[in-house]
């Protein structure tokens, strides 16, 4: 964390807002320009830089975060039924039950740290994964999942006369409907003002003292510090950053599963985080993109799209480089992601962001500009 | 517990305590008074329970009977974060600094515990708008001679700088009572010079000082009483002059080690 004055913060924030509103654009060449895609990549982006603030700057690692995204879907599918189609109450519903519910695991949770707290957290996150498939059933529906239904009561669309004429409403704000492009734009404006909250934590004195307990938490203590209220603080507001990314996953498909709750779910947000850079304000947003990208555009490509890539080549060749990166696209993309994931962490221990601060501090000595590297204080 | 009444200006009053571990009698009976506003030397030998008696006084280990009071309150059995918002800071004789953070930040940290307590949600306001906080830890930083180095990250400093950074940290908190442990184990000679020149100055402002200390030398130059610990015992207490003369002090650092 550097000391940045306020307007360094608000260029960053600028530039930030508008890399994230002009993705349609840039993501377009590469294949990436399709609204449920993009709307993952600011969904996710969401969830982890919530869990940024927990592990990058608190060091704690949790691995039970898909837990509060699965709560917060359930909580919003629950307000669209119980409610009203327009996504503003399901989202406070949602972050209001991820935090009393990332509040109960974290009290009990932050007793322990290291290794015993994730494994507490991975503990929990199964026990309502199966929940949510047993004894919570009347609440989450078991393995059909949480649907909305014609009869649905939405009290208050129907006192202000919003009523559903032919087929099940789908999600909106004021009007605004969350599929498609519109549904994109409205995630990416939270995104936006999601990373502009988690901006003024990294700046501030509280932030500083996140920073402080993954430093040397015993001194904290011996410092005049209470360490437990801090990391409970951090450990609930990553929780309603999940339960909001959880939220609007419903919210641009409004059904809810307990699959989302599963212990590969809350670990693929780790990756996100270390992937992009753990602590850094940008990286956990970079991963997030990087892995959806993955999952999305490298799991569809086939050896005919291999061989369309290929076609420049001689016959010969062509067959060898189709032959040689098939097991690397399609089912295979987690066999690409592992190897870059594995490279990444060998290599940029500080994830993407780090590769990003090397190429930048490498081309600011050859220019000699060091103002050049002042300007972006983002990492 | 029999009940001494400690003295008007005591800060810090020892009552009997004890600490055993396993088989090993750490401490036993120490009764020990320091008086507001001196410097309190602790020495002895190695291993006379000097660490065991500081570690007790900051919370991080309970006496088996006995009891701790500071400024009139018991505080045995607080928990450090407590102690340490009564007033009492310690300076740690291996540096417990935060490595990943840079020398201001750690400086500023202290500095924070003091003004906000220990739990505040300050969480939209920026660090680098926090004037007061950091030209206080900037005066520190000053006065420790680190002043240069103040954005540079604290693992990258040398063992004795790094103890230069632990005092700044101690001294930032303005402690009714500080607590340090060997702070001048590390440094060149002439670090050392200038830490005591420091801690004089620290001295004339009033801080109530306990110090443990080898060096003797430092130890001539600031105490006002020196308390003489062996095999977890009070073999001597009383004015520099007086436990310099003392047989029995000789003895035990003379013939006690060797």
């Amino acid at each position: 964390m550097q000391m940045t004055t306020l307007r360094q913060d608000f260029l960053f924030l600028a530039l930030f807002a508008i890399a994230v509103l002009t993705m349609p654009i840039w993501l377009d060449p590469l294949g990436a320009n399709y609204p449920d895609l993009l709307q993952k990549f600011a969904i996710y982006g969401i969830f982890a830089i919530g869990f940024n603030i927990l592990f990058g700057l608190t060091g704690y690692l949790s691995f039970g975060h898909a837990a509060f995204l699965g709560v917060g879907s359930y909580a919003a599918v629950w307000a669209f039924k119980l409610f009203s189609m327009n996504v503003v109450p399901a989202l406070l519903l949602a972050m209001i039950v991820a935090g009393l519910f990332s509040a109960a695991i974290g009290y009990i949770c932050l007793r322990r740290a290291g290794i015993y707290f994730s494994i507490l957290t991975l503990a929990f996150a199964q026990m309502s994964y199966n929940l949510a498939y047993s004894v919570l059933t009347p609440i989450t529906n078991g393995e059909t999942g949480l649907q909305l239904s014609l009869q649905d009561a939405r009290i208050l669309d129907r006192t202000f006369g919003i009523d559903a004429t032919g087929g099940i409403p789908f999600p909106n704000f004021f009007g605004l409907t969350m599929g498609g492009y519109g549904g994109f734009y409205f995630c990416a404006v939270l995104l936006i003002v999601c990373f502009f909250i988690a901006l003024r934590i990294d700046r501030s004195p509280f932030g500083m003292m996140l920073r402080a307990i993954k430093s040397n938490q015993n001194r904290m203590a011996y410092t005049g510090f209470n360490t437990r209220p801090y990391a409970m603080t951090a450990f609930i507001i990553s929780g309603m950053y999940a339960g909001l990314a959880g939220a609007l996953l419903a919210a641009t498909d409004p059904l809810a599963g307990a699959e989302r709750m599963q212990w590969t779910a809350s670990g693929e947000v780790v990756l996100m985080t270390i992937l992009g850079g753990a602590g850094t304000l940008v990286g956990p947003i970079v991963g997030a993109g990087v892995i959806k990208y993955f999952e999305n555009i490298f799991s569809a490509y086939n050896e005919g799209r291999l061989h369309a890539i290929f076609s420049f080549l001689p016959d010969g060749l062509e067959n060898f480089f189709v032959t040689v990166t098939t097991p690397f696209v399609g089912e295979g993309w987690h066999l690409t992601l592992g190897i870059a994931f594995m490279l990444v962490v060998i290599f940029l221990p500080g994830g993407l962001m780090e590769g990003v601060r090397r190429i930048r501090s490498l081309f600011s000595r050859r220019k000699s500009k060091p103002e050049q590297a002042e300007l972006a204080p983002a990492e | 517990m029999r009940t001494t009444v400690p003295m008007e200006n005591t800060v810090l009053h020892i009552a009997d305590v004890d600490k055993r571990f396993g088989g090993l009698h750490a401490l036993s009976d120490i009764d020990l008074d320091v008086k507001e506003g001196t410097t309190h030397a602790i020495i002895g030998p190695n291993g006379a329970g000097k660490s065991t008696l500081l570690n007790v006084c900051i919370g991080r280990l309970a006496p088996d009977s006995g009891a701790v009071v500071f400024d009139g309150k018991t505080i045995t059995g607080k928990r450090p974060y407590e102690i340490n918002q009564m007033g009492i800071a310690r300076v740690f004789q291996t540096a417990e600094i935060f490595p990943d953070l840079t020398l201001l930040q750690n400086t500023m940290i202290p500095a924070f515990a003091k003004r906000d307590g220990a739990f505040r949600l300050n969480a939209w306001p920026m660090v680098s708008r926090q004037r007061e906080i950091q030209e206080e830890a900037e005066h520190w930083l000053q006065d420790v001679g680190l002043i240069e180095y103040k954005d540079r990250l604290a693992s990258s400093l040398s063992r004795g700088d790094k103890r230069r950074l632990e005092l700044a940290m101690g001294l930032v908190q303005h402690p009714r009572l500080l607590l340090l442990d060997e702070p001048t184990a590390g440094m060149s000679r002439h670090d050392t010079n200038a830490t005591i020149d420091l801690l004089m100055k620290i001295k004339e402002r009033g801080m109530t000082k306990v110090i443990i200390e080898h060096d003797m030398h430092v130890v001539f130059s600031l105490a006002d009483r020196i308390t003489v610990l062996a095999q977890g015992r009070i073999i001597a207490d009383g004015k520099p002059e007086d436990v310099k003369g003392n047989p029995v002090v000789q003895e035990a650092y003379l013939g006690g080690t060797h």
